[in-house]
């Protein structure tokens, strides 16, 4: 697709050299919106995929006993679908949003460090090929879940050391992202562009690529024992030999707490640009949003234990995580209170993104409450490893962290292609989508509580009902996502014209409106004028 | 505030009062199955209100943050005509609102603080029973004398559940009693005696778990785990492993029936005098159809979630019997695989004893188009023990 590169009509076209033709193009770029499309399309793909592998999950539940398939490939189902959507639906697609929009946001022509920005990349593919592979292994894929647990993720038969190599490349790929955006954000600002001026969709990229930075090499740490468990004699989670499994779950959440914040925060940033856009009024609070995000970041790396009161830990430990956990809702709160503020007495008007952003407050506020209640570690004891959590996490990361990113490519598609999006259809993406994501995760609260654990395939009949409810919603669910992959392929090939400011009042919101819609292929060949800067709010 | 609390969650509990007298057990069924279940102890009753103290408190929030919400979105939009405000912050306004949610923290950790030293506080328990999770099944072993001291068995689902649970069965799951959650030894408790519950488990992780007991934990082998419960009904309480651990986490139900003392004691008494009587003979030899036949209930109640009924396994992770090595090659080697175990496979000598291992080994060098023609007898297991 050519996203950038057909109409350089406008006064942008004064840059001597364009992008090479053809498939070359994509495997040699080092532009950072090429990287960007790259990345997005990359996200979209395996959120197909990775939903695919929900629907298995979803039918197989629709009824009562065992229909499809058999329990150890519904295992394989669950564990692949989380991995899948965490590393190669969600991660991509902000790190393809931060590729196209951070140079834009912060007046610089390109990323910092173009050439590693390609192999951030291009690692992922073969990450996925790999990780899908293991699929046709003798065993099959891993089946231990997402979080490959001990001594379970042991039994795994050949797919063990692919899936451990997978999260090695995916770490790597993270990890230059993470330093590419910093580096960036650090050295490229344009003069007048000081870090409080910065957009908070850059403001939270750049704490989440701390983050990123700060995990993922723990992440493979844990791995790595596993397969030096598995393959060269070593105990670390082997109590025979003087190991303990619950170490690796200390070690897994080190890394998996700050990993959810890593899915949620840049959403923070999508959603706090677009609020203040259609409310035709400035984001309320910009500084308290910045410390916010900032608290909230460095919270997550001492709240991990909440994910195992179950576990035994002594009950020091667990009022201290109890304590801790809770202490997140404080600045939380001061967010979703903020994107409130911004909207009263703004002068609102309700396009795709707008209707996105409202959904993603209400919806993920749910998930926050339902979070709340799970970090009082003796309620906890009856909610974790059930439908509960699932509703909690899906709400979290669905209308969350997938809204956002709908939000975003509704928000700046028009930027990017340079031609409006068929808004119609972008509404009734917008109504199928949020209606059906209540119809399937709503009802498994309802069920957690009553009894049912998570990661089964079949389940006692008296929780049938919510189950076929849930699985008619994931499957309208899953199809109108189709409607979003037409919206954005017609918007490439054509439609009404954008301007560049695109909406009404959008230049005052950040600098990316004041650059041609679709932009030049580099973006910010001389910085922005001072004035342009010190006039945005 | 806390009388309205009290007051909202004696409202939530008649609305769905109808849903709970229908099982009498307290769990919910079909569209009724909604709320944590009130529970039979005294951990659970805390959980409970302490989870309705919680949720009414978020309902509260809520209701505050979606009508300020829907409130703007009603008035604050440009189709109605008003010019947006210009103000982008408030410094009491944020104070204020990082306070109060605080505030409200701190009156949510008192009582969980001391729900949760409630939960941890095992001393003084009357009896220990130890649990330890199997891929997929639990053990039982009661360790106090004069409750139980001796009485050690397995608990796995039962029959008519796990023939209806196979893919592609054709039966109806609503025709099973208890479908998933019904096993053939449920363990047996006695009312109103603080029993504390010892937790480990023989090969992965599982969790015990009994929705109406008010907690679960994981089972972790190599270490142990424990809780308490005291149950002040007599009745039948059912859970399930909630721990993944492996292809069939979802067929390993928990059943718990508690009884009044005078009945537990007979039980316990019964328990003790079977477990005489039941002594397997080992010196009676058995013809090859005995063991056989024989050989085969022990292998669909203990082999078959793994190398499959039919005995061909799963490429890569569950080795076939048919035409294996082991169950064609040298009869010691065998026994000594259903034995010892190695890596994934369990060791069977606590689940089997040496009726039930010959004739499983028996069954499986005969069956599977193995033909080996042997045919073990009890009395030749001890010597490889």
């Amino acid at each position: 697709m050519s996203v950038a590169t057909h109409d350089d009509a406008h006064a942008h076209d004064h840059h001597d050299h364009g992008p090479a033709k053809g498939f070359m193009r994509w495997v040699t770029t080092t532009n950072h919106k090429d990287i960007g499309t790259l990345y997005l399309i990359t996200g979209l793909i395996m959120f197909f995929v990775g939903g695919a592998m929900a629907l298995v999950i979803r039918a197989e539940l629709f009824e009562p006993g065992l229909q499809y398939v058999d329990p150890h490939f519904f295992n394989q189902m669950t564990t692949l679908h989380a991995l899948i959507m965490v590393f190669g639906a969600v991660m991509p697609a902000f790190a393809g949003l931060a590729n196209w929009m951070i140079p834009m946001m912060i007046g610089a022509p390109d990323m910092a460090l173009p050439r590693m920005n390609n192999w951030s990349f291009w690692l992922l593919p073969f990450s996925f090929v790999m990780l899908a592979s293991t699929l046709f292994m003798d065993g099959g894929a891993a089946a231990a879940g997402w979080t490959l647990y001990p001594p379970l993720v042991l039994q795994t038969g050949n797919a063990l050391p692919f899936t451990v190599f997978t999260v090695h490349m995916l770490g790597m790929s993270s990890i230059m992202a993470a330093i590419n955006i910093i580096v960036t954000v650090f050295n490229m600002r344009a003069p007048g562009m000081t870090m409080m001026k910065l957009p908070l969709f850059v403001w939270t990229w750049v704490i989440t690529a701390f983050l990123l930075i700060a995990v993922m090499p723990v992440f493979a740490g844990a791995v790595t024992m596993l397969l030096t468990d598995k393959f060269f004699g070593t105990s670390f989670f082997n109590a025979a030999g003087g190991g303990d499994p619950v170490l690796y779950q200390h070690l897994f959440w080190f890394f998996g707490h700050p990993e959810v914040y890593i899915l949620i925060l840049p959403s923070f940033g999508i959603i706090s640009s677009i609020i203040p856009t259609f409310s035709r009024k400035p984001l309320f609070g910009y500084a308290s949003m910045v410390y916010a995000t900032s608290a909230i970041g460095l919270l997550s790396f001492i709240v991990w234990a909440h994910h195992q009161y179950t576990v035994g830990m002594p009950l020091a430990g667990e009022l201290y995580f109890t304590y801790a956990t809770m202490l997140i809702a404080v600045p939380t709160g001061v967010k979703v209170f903020n994107w409130l503020a911004t909207m009263w007495k703004g002068a609102m008007t309700f396009e795709t993104p707008m209707l996105f952003a409202i959904a993603f407050v209400v919806l993920f506020t749910m998930g926050g409450f339902t979070g709340l209640m799970m970090s009082i570690s003796p309620a906890d004891l009856q909610y974790h490893d059930t439908y509960f959590i699932v509703a909690h996490f899906h709400y979290v990361l669905v209308p969350g962290a997938v809204f956002a990113l709908f939000a975003a490519t509704y928000y700046w598609l028009p930027k990017w292609t340079g031609h409006m999006y068929d808004e119609r259809l972008g509404q009734l993406h917008f109504w199928l989508t949020t209606i059906s994501v209540n119809i399937c995760f709503f009802p498994q609260h309802f069920v957690g509580l009553a009894g049912m654990p998570r990661r089964i395939p079949d389940y006692a009949v008296q929780f049938a009902e919510f189950n076929a409810m849930s699985s008619v919603g994931a499957f309208v669910f899953g199809f109108s996502q189709l409607i979003f992959a037409y919206v954005i392929y017609k918007a490439i090939q054509g439609g009404e014209k954008a301007t560049s400011e695109v909406w009404e009042g959008a230049e005052a919101h950040g600098l990316e409106w004041h650059l041609s819609s679709p932009p030049p292929y580099h973006s910010w060949t001389v910085a922005p004028e001072k004035e342009i800067i010190s006039d945005l709010h | 505030m806390k009388k309205t609390l009290q007051l909202l969650t004696s409202f939530w509990s008649v609305i769905w009062g109808v849903a709970y007298a229908e099982t009498g057990t307290g769990t919910g069924v079909g569209w009724g199955a909604l709320n944590l279940p009130a529970g039979v102890t005294p951990d659970s009753h805390d959980i409970h209100d302490l989870h309705m103290t919680i949720l009414w408190i978020c309902v509260a929030i809520g209701v505050l943050v979606y009508g300020i919400l829907i409130y703007s979105l009603i008035h604050h939009r440009k189709s109605k005509g008003v010019e947006p405000a210009k103000f982008h912050e408030n410094t009491v306004l944020e104070v204020v609102w990082t306070i109060i949610p605080f505030v409200i923290l701190i009156a949510m950790a008192v009582p969980a603080t001391k729900v949760m030293m409630k939960v941890y506080d095992t001393s003084e328990s009357e009896m220990s029973i130890k649990v330890t999770g199997y891929q997929w099944k639990w053990r039982y072993e009661y360790l106090t004398d004069g409750l139980g001291k001796g009485i050690d068995f397995f608990s796995s689902l039962d029959a008519k559940s796990n023939e209806a649970r196979q893919l592609g069965s054709k039966i109806d799951p609503s025709t099973v009693d208890h479908y998933l959650l019904n096993v053939d030894n449920p363990l047996v408790i006695p009312a109103n005696k603080k029993i504390r519950i010892l937790l480990t488990a023989a090969d992965v992780l599982h969790a015990w778990w009994v929705p109406e007991f008010g907690w679960k934990k994981d089972a972790i082998p190599g270490f142990v785990t424990d809780g308490w419960i005291k149950v002040e009904q007599p009745g039948i309480y059912r859970g399930q492993c909630a721990e993944l651990c492996g292809r069939d986490h979802g067929f390993m139900p928990i059943v718990v029936v508690v009884k009044s003392e005078a009945e537990y004691k007979q039980w316990v008494a019964e328990q003790l005098g079977k477990k005489e009587a039941n002594k397997p003979d080992i010196s009676k030899s058995l013809t090859l159809e005995e063991l056989n036949a024989k050989g085969k209930e022990v292998y669909a109640a203990n082999c078959a979630a793994c190398h499959m009924p039919n005995g061909e396994g799963m490429a890569g992770t569950f080795p076939a019997i048919k035409g294996s090595k082991v169950a064609t090659g040298p009869i010691a080697d065998h026994v000594k695989m259903v034995l010892h175990g190695k890596a994934a496979m369990p060791a069977f000598k606590d689940q089997l004893n040496d009726v039930e291992t010959a004739a499983v080994v028996t069954y499986q060098r005969n069956g599977f188009d193995n033909n080996k023609g042997d045919s073990i007898q009890p009395a030749d297991i001890q010597a490889y023990k």
